[in-house]
């Protein structure tokens, strides 16, 4: 099925799925703000601790079932060895039950890419894998401060392909200050060349309080937007091209390898999760477990479930969560009625008019969708005044 | 209290010549007011005056001060205001007073309005004590300031007095010269009562509240009075004096300062500059009142939330209660919707009342560019008042367009003659006489276009001269101009509230300027939006903002969704200080515009 076909988003609507969040890193990159565990810091003394945690945690939850995605993120899950991540998902499996078929993903940092890694993790029962590149050059790669080089890329994707992965994903960060256009178009065309089932694009965002952050207040060049949507632009041409349909602002398959966890938490679907920040979404309840690992060990250790905190949505919330989400799909959001709301308001016409989104097989569509943010903006006002 | 030991002053002083501080100083020094209550800029009671260091209300307060010669003397200090846009203010209050003290910083020496402010003390009759302020500053050149201001006034440097007003030296002395030089006030006890209404303001538990200066006879509480010129009888429900905080005494007599309450809320019904007198014994004539001051400078406010305008009203209502001279009326303009067209006596006293309106009352507002009042005189021969240039009649209809002039008085140091000069002539302005203060310094005269030093003449003149020159100005009369209305199309749509009337010979570089401005300032959209200036029919500049490209979150998958919705909705709440013209959002600064594009 075409990645961005709306029977495909209205079905992934309807699927469960669980997130683990795996936190260790060999080093924090100087872009990012997750809840990490810096091992270059931190050591990794607390690893056992971690996964003995994270299959405490699992218990705890009685939640949703049977699942269609299983996905791991960080982090990086490939810092665990795959036994470790096989009897979370083994823990997973008997706790809620899998559907046939279903999904099970995680992310891959190129430079933990081994074989017996690979066979492992294809052996644990992983199907589908997302590779860690974000570039082919190298002096982007260092800027990025990533230690792997484009031919690691090359390698882990081969071995991937190899080793019997369903679907293999790489993952690009583009717009970097560094970055040329021809660096750029030399990543697009190398990525391509690799035949990738599936390929995720992030705009290099500056975060509060990263070291990228530091820099650029401190009068280093910060990412420019209108180099970035020419970026874009360009690879979601190039990428057509060669049957990688654009489905999500950052997320393009080929046909049948559109990622299921990630179509359903845009369908606002239901989702258990675990592990350090992870956030959950079960009923209209979305709840968050603490940044911290301490705490967070503390707590499973006690017995406890390691929120943070949590909410419960009214129905106009989530109806506004499920508008702000589908707006990000390429088929667009379903007409409910705080989208015909939207739709028929000054704000919305005024869009339209614009060009920036339609009306399009009964959904309502960004066509420009690097201004997502600012039509969800534009919804949110119209929506939340109203309810 | 015998009138003979009555005397009444104000202090005449440049802003940040350190008038409020030698205020503080009167007052502590004589046990006005305790240690313990003291705090700096005592008699500037608003928060927006204390902030900006500066004097918006006159203000009156009693010191009573045991003199050398062993008596104990009721010394009234009536406070002014210094800024040129409250002139007004300082003229209703030398009126209620028989002396001055002329304070001038011993490193700066005497500035314009300084000047214009003691001319007009001596025009009126007043004493004039000069004093040298700030003698403990390093740059202080007490002598030489003294020997100009000597040169001014006449009589002898010696006569002058010098003091600290921050560390207290030679206010002792200052005092002592307060009860010697200064004349007692002359009215005559037995005559019929006369009291000048110099000042008011509201209090919302008292309603109006008069400062007023007793001339002739007395007033006590429960007298039956008639305010002259309204012809309006009320009651003295108490008289009493400010000590700064408000004092009853039951009775004010001839000469004395003070204030006076009659439990009226209606603020038109007192008008300062009236005449009190009683009922029974009327006076036979009125004290020389003075003229409301004439709004010199119009702008519209609108609240940018077009749901406020009722609010908006009734805000401007109660600030008027304090403050007279503010004038507005409704205006509708397309791009804004309801709003008020209002009119300040200067550029001041248009920010301090739009900050007034924003944090007193809670309401977020959009100004337009100012404007000065225009006289279009039609070819039927009738006259059209513009206050706004959206209201300027078809050019095909007028025979010719006047414009208020003013006579400007500069005084700088005379190395900076020519940068002066240079100035005043890009302003359409015209040499007058020039005199020499003292061999460095030299008072210049003009007679200028108001809406050429309205705006940015004082920061241009400023920066020019760097700090060094200082200016006054006040109305001349009317001049037929060759001016035409530069209009801004927004997306090829005209914007009333961004129409400007400027001189034939400036509309290009303005309207050059202006869409050069609005493209920096307008945020880029999420399409291309053409700016074009037009002069009529014809568009004399163009830019295009560029649409915005890039507005995403790049990852958004199952993590805190609802947060990430709330903060795009928090944007949303902050972008709603932008005003929607047609679909363009255009932020508040970008209506004021005009005002900070200079002379590019």
């Amino acid at each position: 099925m075409r990645p961005d076909s709306a029977d495909l988003a209205d079905a992934a609507t309807l699927w469960k799925s669980a997130y683990v969040h795996i936190p260790f890193c060999l080093r924090r990159c100087p872009y990012c703000d997750f809840a990490i565990v810096d091992e270059s810091v931190e050591g990794r003394s607390s690893v056992e601790r971690y996964v003995d945690a994270v299959l405490a945690e699992i218990e705890m939850e009685s939640g949703i079932g049977p699942l269609d995605a299983i996905n791991f993120g960080g982090g990086t899950p490939t810092r665990l060895a795959p036994e470790q991540l096989a009897s979370i998902v083994e823990s997973l499996e008997t706790r809620f039950s899998t559907r046939g078929g279903a999904e099970i993903s995680l992310e891959a940092n190129p430079e933990d890419w081994t074989e017996s890694l690979a066979a492992g993790l294809v052996e644990g029962g992983f199907t589908r894998v997302s590779i860690g590149a974000q570039s082919f050059d190298d002096h982007v790669l260092s800027s990025l401060g990533r230690n792997h080089t484009a031919d690691t890329i090359a390698s882990t994707v081969a071995s991937a392909r190899a080793v019997g992965f369903r679907s293999v994903s790489i993952d690009l960060i583009f717009g970097h200050p560094g970055e040329s256009d021809e660096s750029w178009q030399t990543s697009v065309e190398r990525a391509l060349s690799l035949d990738p089932d599936h390929v995720s694009t992030y705009s290099l965002t500056v975060e509060p309080g990263t070291q990228l952050s530091r820099e650029v207040r401190a009068g280093a060049p910060a990412p420019d937007d209108d180099v970035q949507a020419d970026r874009y632009e360009y690879f979601v041409e190039k990428a057509q091209a060669v049957g990688i349909i654009r489905y999500e602002v950052s997320n393009h398959a080929r046909d049948g390898h559109a990622c299921r966890y990630n179509l359903s938490t845009w369908g606002n679907g239901e989702y258990v999760a675990f592990g350090l920040g992870a956030h959950d979404h079960i009923g209209r309840v979305r709840s968050r477990n603490h940044r911290r690992i301490d705490r967070y060990l503390e707590a499973v250790e006690a017995g406890e479930r390691p929120r943070l905190g949590s909410e419960t949505l009214g129905a106009a919330a989530s109806e506004r969560d499920a508008l702000m989400l589908g707006l990000r799909l390429a088929c667009g959001a379903v007409l409910t009625d705080t989208a015909t709301h939207f739709v028929e308001s000054r704000e919305g016409k005024r869009l339209i008019d614009a060009g920036v989104m339609g009306l399009s097989g009964g959904r309502l569509v960004v066509y420009k969708p690097m201004l997502t943010d600012a039509v969800v903006r534009e919804a949110s006002s119209v929506s939340a005044a109203d309810c | 209290m015998d009138q003979s030991r009555i005397r009444n002053f104000s202090i005449i002083a440049h802003i940040d010549h350190g008038k409020s501080t030698l205020a503080d100083r009167l007052l502590e020094r004589t046990g006005a007011i305790s240690e313990r209550d003291m705090r700096a800029q005592l008699l500037d009671e608003m928060d927006l005056e204390r902030e900006r260091g500066i004097t918006i209300k006159a203000n009156a307060v009693r010191i009573d001060y045991k003199a050398k010669d062993g008596f104990v003397y009721e010394l009234n200090l009536i406070d002014t205001p210094g800024h040129v846009d409250f002139s007004y203010e300082v003229s209703r209050s030398l009126e209620a007073c028989e002396g001055a003290l002329l304070l001038v910083d011993a490193s700066q020496g005497v500035e314009a309005q300084t000047l214009a402010n003691a001319y007009l003390a001596v025009e009126s009759g007043l004493e004039i004590i000069p004093v040298v302020n700030k003698i403990d500053l390093p740059a202080a050149e007490p002598e030489r300031v003294a020997t100009e201001i000597a040169g001014i006034l006449g009589g002898s440097p010696d006569e002058i007095i010098a003091v600290s007003a921050k560390s207290g030296a030679g206010i002792d002395e200052l005092l002592e010269a307060i009860v010697t030089r200064l004349p007692a006030p002359e009215g005559n006890p037995s005559d019929p009562l006369r009291a000048l209404v110099f000042d008011s303001y509201y209090d919302i538990y008292r309603g109006v509240v008069s400062l007023v200066r007793v001339v002739d006879g007395a007033i006590s509480d429960g007298d039956a009075i008639r305010f002259m010129a309204t012809n309006e009888d009320l009651v003295a429900d108490e008289v009493g004096v400010r000590h700064p905080s408000i004092e009853p005494t039951g009775r004010l007599g001839a000469g004395e300062v003070g204030y006076l309450i009659t439990g009226v809320k209606d603020i038109d019904l007192i008008r300062v500059g009236d005449t009190v007198t009683h009922v029974e014994r009327p006076a036979a004539q009125a004290l020389a009142g003075y003229d409301e001051p004439k709004p010199m400078v119009f702008s519209g406010l609108f609240p940018t939330d077009g749901d406020d305008f009722e609010r908006l009203r009734e805000a401007l209502d109660k600030l008027r209660l304090n403050d007279s001279s503010l004038v507005y009326q409704a205006e509708t303009s397309r791009a804004l919707g309801f709003g008020f067209r209002c009119g300040f006596l200067g550029m001041l006293h248009m920010e301090i009342v739009r900050e007034r309106l924003e944090r007193e009352y809670d309401l977020d507002l959009v100004s337009t560019a100012p404007s000065v009042e225009y006289v279009a005189n039609l070819a039927n021969g009738s006259k059209v008042v513009v206050h706004s240039p959206q209201d300027l009649p078809d050019p095909a209809y007028i025979d010719s367009i006047e414009e208020p002039y003013v006579k400007v008085m500069i005084i700088t140091p005379k190395e900076y003659i020519g940068t002066v000069m240079e100035l005043i002539q890009t302003k359409r302005g015209e040499m007058g006489e020039m005199t020499y203060l003292s061999p460095e310094r030299v008072e210049l005269h003009y007679i200028v276009p108001l809406a050429e030093i309205v705006f940015d003449f004082f920061d241009q003149l400023k920066s020019r001269t760097r700090g060094y020159a200082s200016l006054d100005y006040e109305p001349e009369d009317y001049r037929v101009s060759n001016l035409v209305r530069v209009d801004i199309l927004l997306n090829s749509q005209p914007v009333d509230a961004f129409s400007t009337i400027v001189h034939k010979d400036k509309a290009q570089i303005y309207g050059r300027a202006m869409v050069k401005r609005l493209r920096e300032l307008i945020p880029r959209q999420m399409f291309d939006v053409p700016i074009q200036a037009a002069v009529g029919s014809r568009i004399i500049s163009r830019e295009t903002i560029k649409a915005r490209r890039k507005d995403v979150t790049a990852k958004c998958y199952g993590g805190d969704i609802t947060r990430k919705r709330k903060l795009l909705e928090k944007q949303k709440e902050g972008k709603k200080r932008m005003k929607m013209v047609g679909s363009v959002e255009v932020p508040q600064e970008a209506f004021v515009a005009a005002l900070t594009i200079g002379d590019e």
